[in-house]
């Protein structure tokens, strides 16, 4: 078996015809190009829904703007909510989902090779979808195209009466469409982790990435089905006359919030506990230290996994719930803050008297810890309902939710970006365009983000795509825009780091980094069967026990 | 990786971990759990909302009938699901088909119910709010039978061309598990529908 696939390399080596290389990526089952696959797919929608929000963001840098019309405005911060949750966030952790976790488990695949390319395809087909409707929704209405309900798509604003044409249909069964995909990868990341680790690796001795995936895994099983059934119920109404969401038929517009948030909020969750995963590998490897409270860290995920799915009123504060609503959801919501500490408690204890490197995956992930930090701060002040009464659809509130996503979500990919590009692609990375990038990111997202909280705090509404000068918003909205332009400039260096270090970047080695999870001992890039012999582990660090047989963590587990 | 000390070895022979299908189908079962909740609760918050007739106390009549054949073939397709572990495919085939044909007895009455409610009643999906909720909860599990009885048409067809055998057991056995999802759903969706709702 092991003999035939070395051939079989072998053979591939040799220079192939384009075509022939493109239809090996097309048909692909194998779980590192899925990985990959998307890992870029994710990339240029990253890239699309930058562009939307820089657009957002040129309106704004001053009063009476007039950059793009009002029309225009609503569909850009309609496409941009939805393209970065449903086709940047999450296909880029489901991406380095299927690339690492096979690796990080000894296993030589997933567990349904076809089924990972086919949620791939799905997921890639829906944010196709999404997008043809700025050619393909006028219909014949002579209606708006792109979608612009915003990315939660309150009810009625979705009904035929107030959303003609099908544009809000092409969101609709665009994020349909990828659900199913994500759906199917759950299943796949889920049962990949229960079924296929190698020899002596039990649940115990799991890397905490696989551990964390495995919660995410079964967020997302729970928390897409329920917006899933949403958007059936929304198409019946649109499609087939149904009154779901329907006021005049005796229909609740309530009803569609509690359905879109009881998937919105644990999707946070099942975004940022990737994001975590990445932090829980990159930390220990550059403080030369294991990770501080293994099985803390594990019950703290599992206790955000159960208490991620009771706190999805706290974005309805505003709707106005009777006070049992929402004391519920503001204790369950400050409850959430307990384990989400314990956490950043436990990477501090990682660190602490560790050899700390700071190459660029670790600056990442140190900014990560503090941005996280002010985000969960603000994220606990929202949480008082009645603090969120006045501040609920403000800038604020979007300030909150982009210091977790871009502060906290985002560094931790680019750290992960930086850590595995080495496995990924056998080259090392330039680390002084990763530093580079790094600041220039840094210094992009503090101006933009930073400043956001003070306009919201003096009351400017979110989705307003102009606003009165003199209000003291303006100088905000001015330095919030130019650290924008910070962020394309480190974007910039980053895909360019990226490409020329793929074509120019010395080779990397196995291990280039002296870590100790298995995908290390592999070669980069791994070929295809990952292991010519399935590992047999006795421990969490499986790569220190073989770099000091002396002294093997097995003692001491 | 290749340590071969003794410790090592007695961990590679006693390293048994759970069947793929079995773990992956219940992770199709507990993502299709949540979809069916979100429409049970749907539909127990609009019980009662209606501002138009038909009501559900004008028009539904207990399916008996259809509820005992459904509910039936989780038995017979269980005792499929032995025959053919135990290597009796000719066993297999008459269980599975008893289940082919309840499960098709099950949707024929359904059809029935809904032909009587559209073109006597006149109850559709866009009348009121219970048409909108009946038809979207009964018909999601009535769509979940469609499937299941695609599937066990395949292996009936495969079963008569003999491709069956004692090692497919297995596989035919996670199959039988959403079934028996599907089985238990509708009584989730009886109780709902013709009991509470009515």
């Amino acid at each position: 078996m092991a003999s035939e696939s070395i051939t079989l390399t072998a053979v591939q080596e040799m220079p192939r015809p384009i075509g022939s290389v493109l239809h090996d990526w097309v048909v692909t089952v194998d779980h590192k190009k899925l990985g990959i696959l998307y890992i870029l797919y994710a990339l240029v929608f990253l890239v699309i829904g930058g562009i939307e929000a820089t657009i957002m963001r040129i309106q704004l840098i001053v009063p009476h703007n007039s950059f793009v019309s009002p029309q225009v405005f609503n569909r850009m911060f309609t496409m941009h909510g939805t393209t970065m949750i449903f086709f940047a966030a999450m296909p880029i952790l489901f991406g380095f989902g299927n690339y690492l976790i096979p690796l990080m488990i000894g296993a030589r695949d997933m567990a349904f090779p076809r089924l990972n390319a086919w949620s791939f395809w799905l997921t890639a087909f829906g944010g196709l979808l999404l997008y043809f409707s700025f050619v393909g929704a006028n219909g014949l209405y002579g209606a708006g195209n792109a979608p612009d309900v915003g990315w939660f798509a309150y009810a009625p604003l979705t009904s035929r009466a107030f959303s003609v044409g099908h544009s809000t249909d092409f969101w609709t069964l665009g994020l349909l469409v990828s659900g199913f995909g994500s759906i199917g990868t759950a299943i796949n990341i889920l049962t990949t982790i229960v079924c296929m680790r190698c020899p002596g690796m039990t649940l115990g001795k799991m890397p905490l990435l696989v551990w964390l995936n495995l919660v995410m895994a079964a967020m997302v099983l729970l928390a897409i089905s329920p917006l899933t059934a949403a958007q059936i119920m929304l198409s019946l109404d649109r499609f087939l006359g149904a009154h779901f969401f329907d006021t005049q038929a005796g229909g609740s517009a309530v009803m569609w919030m509690h359905f879109f948030w009881i998937f919105g909020h644990p999707e946070v969750y099942v975004l940022v506990i990737p994001a975590f995963a990445f932090v829980s590998e990159i930390i220990p490897v550059f403080s030369r230290k294991p990770i501080f409270g293994y099985p803390v860290m594990v019950a703290a995920t599992i206790a955000i996994g159960f208490v991620g799915f009771s706190v999805w009123a706290h974005h309805m504060f505003t709707v106005g719930m009777n006070p049992y609503a929402n004391s519920f959801f503001t204790i369950t919501t400050m409850v959430i803050g307990v384990p989400t500490g314990i956490k950043i408690f436990n990477w501090i204890g990682t660190m602490w008297g560790g050899k700390i490197h700071f190459a660029t995956p670790m600056l990442f992930c140190i900014a990560f810890l503090f941005q996280f930090l002010i985000a969960g701060l603000t994220g606990i002040m929202l949480a008082a309902s009645p603090f969120d009464w006045q501040l609920g659809n403000s800038y604020f509130v979007v300030a909150h939710f982009h210091y977790v996503i871009v502060g906290a979500i985002l560094f931790a990919l680019f750290g992960a970006f930086y850590y595995w590009f080495p496995k990924m692609s056998g080259k090392m990375y330039n680390e002084r365009l990763g530093k580079l990038h790094f600041w220039f990111f840094l210094i992009g997202f503090h101006l933009t983000f930073d400043s956001m909280h003070i306009p919201g705090l003096l009351g400017m509404p979110r989705r307003i795509y102009t606003y009165e000068p003199g209000r003291g918003w303006d100088i905000w909205n001015l330095i919030c825009t130019i650290g924008v332009f910070f962020q394309i400039l480190g974007t910039a260096v980053f895909v360019g780091n990226l490409l020329w270090s793929l074509f120019k970047g010395k080779a990397a080695g196995n291990d280039p980094w002296d870590a100790w999870t298995l995908e290390w001992s592999t070669s980069s890039p791994p070929v295809e069967y990952n292991f010519a012999e399935i590992p047999v582990v006795r421990s969490r660090r499986p790569l220190w026990d073989i770099k000091h047989p002396e002294d093997p963590d097995w003692q001491y587990e | 990786m290749s340590s071969t000390s003794s410790a090592a070895t007695s961990i590679e022979l006693n390293w048994v971990l759970p069947q793929r299908g079995h773990v992956g189908m219940l992770s199709l079962i507990a993502a299709e759990l949540a979809i069916f909740t979100i429409f049970v609760v749907a539909y127990l918050f609009y019980i009662g909302k209606s501002l138009t007739g038909p009501l559900p106390k004008d028009v539904l009549e207990l399916p008996i009938f259809a509820t005992i054949c459904l509910l039936s073939s989780s038995a017979t397709i269980h005792f499929a699901v032995r025959a053919l572990q135990n290597g009796k495919v000719r066993a297999f085939g008459t269980w599975w088909f008893a289940t082919m044909a309840l499960g098709f007895i099950f949707l024929g009455e359904t059809g029935r119910e809904w032909h009587h409610l559209i073109y006597e009643k006149g109850l559709t999906i866009s009348t009121n709010l219970f048409g909108t909720t009946y038809y979207s909860l009964v018909g999601l599990h009535a769509f979940h039978v469609t499937v299941g009885l695609i599937c066990l048409a395949i292996a009936m067809v495969l079963t008569l061309l003999g491709k069956v055998k004692q090692s497919h057991g297995d596989r035919v056995d996670v199959f039988s598990l959403y079934w028996h999802f599907v089985d238990a759903v509708w009584i989730v969706v009886f109780t709902v529908v013709y009991v509470i709702g009515r």
